[in-house]
């Protein structure tokens, strides 16, 4: 009876070493490059966003983390990248969540630059209803387009909501949350850059590993 | 090729089809087909474990005692999957980020420890890799209908981000078959899988059953002419 228990204990051991060892070797083979194609993507959205002639110095070498519930939708702390030229700001790109989309948080990437208005606006990641809410996506619909170049007056720009509460930009047919998510979560940041610079200045900046 | 050969490719690609006849991995089946580019991405992913699950099964069977069996090939296929998954991510960083959580989840896909202990675990290394290709085949030859299906009618092309799976060169390979203002948006979402995938399970079982309809009548024949014979 011992015996056999060991036996098997033994043998499961052996197998869950030999796994582990297995997965481990794939991940140090792999590491290096998914780091790479990680930051490419990202570089991908911020040159969209902060294009290249706003920053003589590289966007991961001037990032700070934030986190803030009331402006960014989120306590965890996430990037934000200065776009910096002959030592002045052009312009920063601020991750940000939108937390009440309809299936859950929306990730995105807001553009701003030195005069406060848009330079863009970019989802990374959401779980919106394919064919509804998935319009927020540049590949689907050209939505996202309709923030460049819009600036926030104040806090009680009444402009800034979805044409069905009176605003100025478009719903969906058969989606409002989504668009709606996406516009307040956007105001929020624009609030936070206009009515709180202080809070970029004193933020940490981002490890090693951006 | 024997017999047995055969008879493996022929159960894997239609008589126990995984997809039509076990109807095993129903979760990935449905979730991932709404295009023909995921439809391959998670087909061939799940294609490449069952090989590979199959494969180190069968190789290890012999010192594999039975009483803990399943928690050593689940550690067996987590472990390829894990992999696969790392793989995906350094290589097909585009298509790993559109199939998101159903890669960890073909470690839950029943096909692959169905084959594992139905037939891996009792046969040789070769016929068990043989029967993880012919059931990965099968599995994914259904994905790639229901993708394309889907895909169709929800957004009127083929091959829309192929170059996610592919790289740029197969930016080209995608189709504008139907013009459409609104898809059909029940293609697309979930609903329209199960209903997709009902519709092909009754057109296996119609062709099923005309084929045996077909040989049955020959037989039939022989028997009338018989009779006639005898009168």
């Amino acid at each position: 009876m011992f015996a056999m228990m060991r036996r098997n204990g033994l043998t499961l051991a052996a197998f869950a070493l030999a796994c582990t060892a297995f997965v481990a070797v794939t991940h140090s083979l792999t590491r290096d490059t998914i780091v790479e194609q990680e930051q490419a993507q990202l570089l991908l959205v911020l040159n969209e966003l902060l294009p290249a002639d706003t920053h003589d110095e590289a966007l991961f070498e001037h990032c700070v983390l934030l986190g803030n519930e009331q402006y960014l939708g989120t306590s965890e702390a996430l990037p934000v990248f200065a776009a910096v030229k002959g030592g002045e700001h052009q312009g920063y790109a601020i991750e940000t969540i939108a937390p009440d989309g309809y299936s859950g948080a929306i990730k995105l990437v807001v553009g701003v630059q030195a005069d406060g208005r848009l330079s863009g606006v970019r989802v990374l990641n959401h779980n919106e209803t394919p064919g509804l809410g998935d319009k927020i996506e540049l590949k689907k619909s050209a939505w996202l387009l309709s923030f460049d170049g819009m600036e926030l007056l104040g806090e009680d720009d009444a402009r800034w909501a979805v044409r069905n509460d009176g605003g100025q930009f478009d719903a969906f047919t058969g989606a409002t949350i989504t668009p709606r998510a996406v516009v307040k979560a956007v105001r929020n940041v624009l609030l936070l850059v206009s009515q709180h610079p202080e809070l970029l200045a004193q933020a940490p900046r981002c490890g090693a590993s951006l | 090729m024997t017999e047995q050969h055969k008879e493996i490719i022929r159960q894997g690609l239609w008589g126990n089809n995984p997809a039509l006849v076990q109807i095993l991995g129903l979760c990935p089946v449905l979730a991932v087909t709404s295009t023909l580019t995921n439809a391959m991405g998670l087909g061939i992913a799940t294609l490449l474990v069952l090989i590979g699950s199959n494969l180190t099964v069968s190789l290890v069977r012999r010192w594999v005692p039975n009483e803990v069996r399943i928690p050593i090939y689940v550690m067996i296929i987590a472990s390829l999957v894990t992999s696969v998954q790392l793989l995906m991510n350094a290589y097909t960083y585009g298509l790993y980020q559109s199939l998101g959580i159903f890669i960890p989840l073909i470690v839950t896909n029943c096909v692959i420890i169905g084959r594992a202990e139905a037939f891996a675990s009792k046969t040789t290394p070769a016929l068990a890799a043989l029967d993880g290709l012919m059931m990965g085949l099968g599995f994914t030859a259904v994905l790639l209908v229901l993708g394309g299906l889907r895909e169709l009618l929800g957004q009127g092309t083929l091959f829309d981000g192929a170059e996610l799976l592919l790289g740029d060169w197969a930016r080209g390979l995608r189709i504008d078959v139907l013009h459409l203002d609104n898809g059909f948006l029940l293609a697309i979402l979930p609903p329209g899988a199960f209903i997709g995938l009902g519709l092909l399970i009754a057109a296996k079982n119609w062709l099923d059953a005309r084929l045996a309809a077909r040989r049955a009548p020959v037989a039939k024949a022989e028997i009338t002419r018989a009779r006639i014979t005898s009168l």
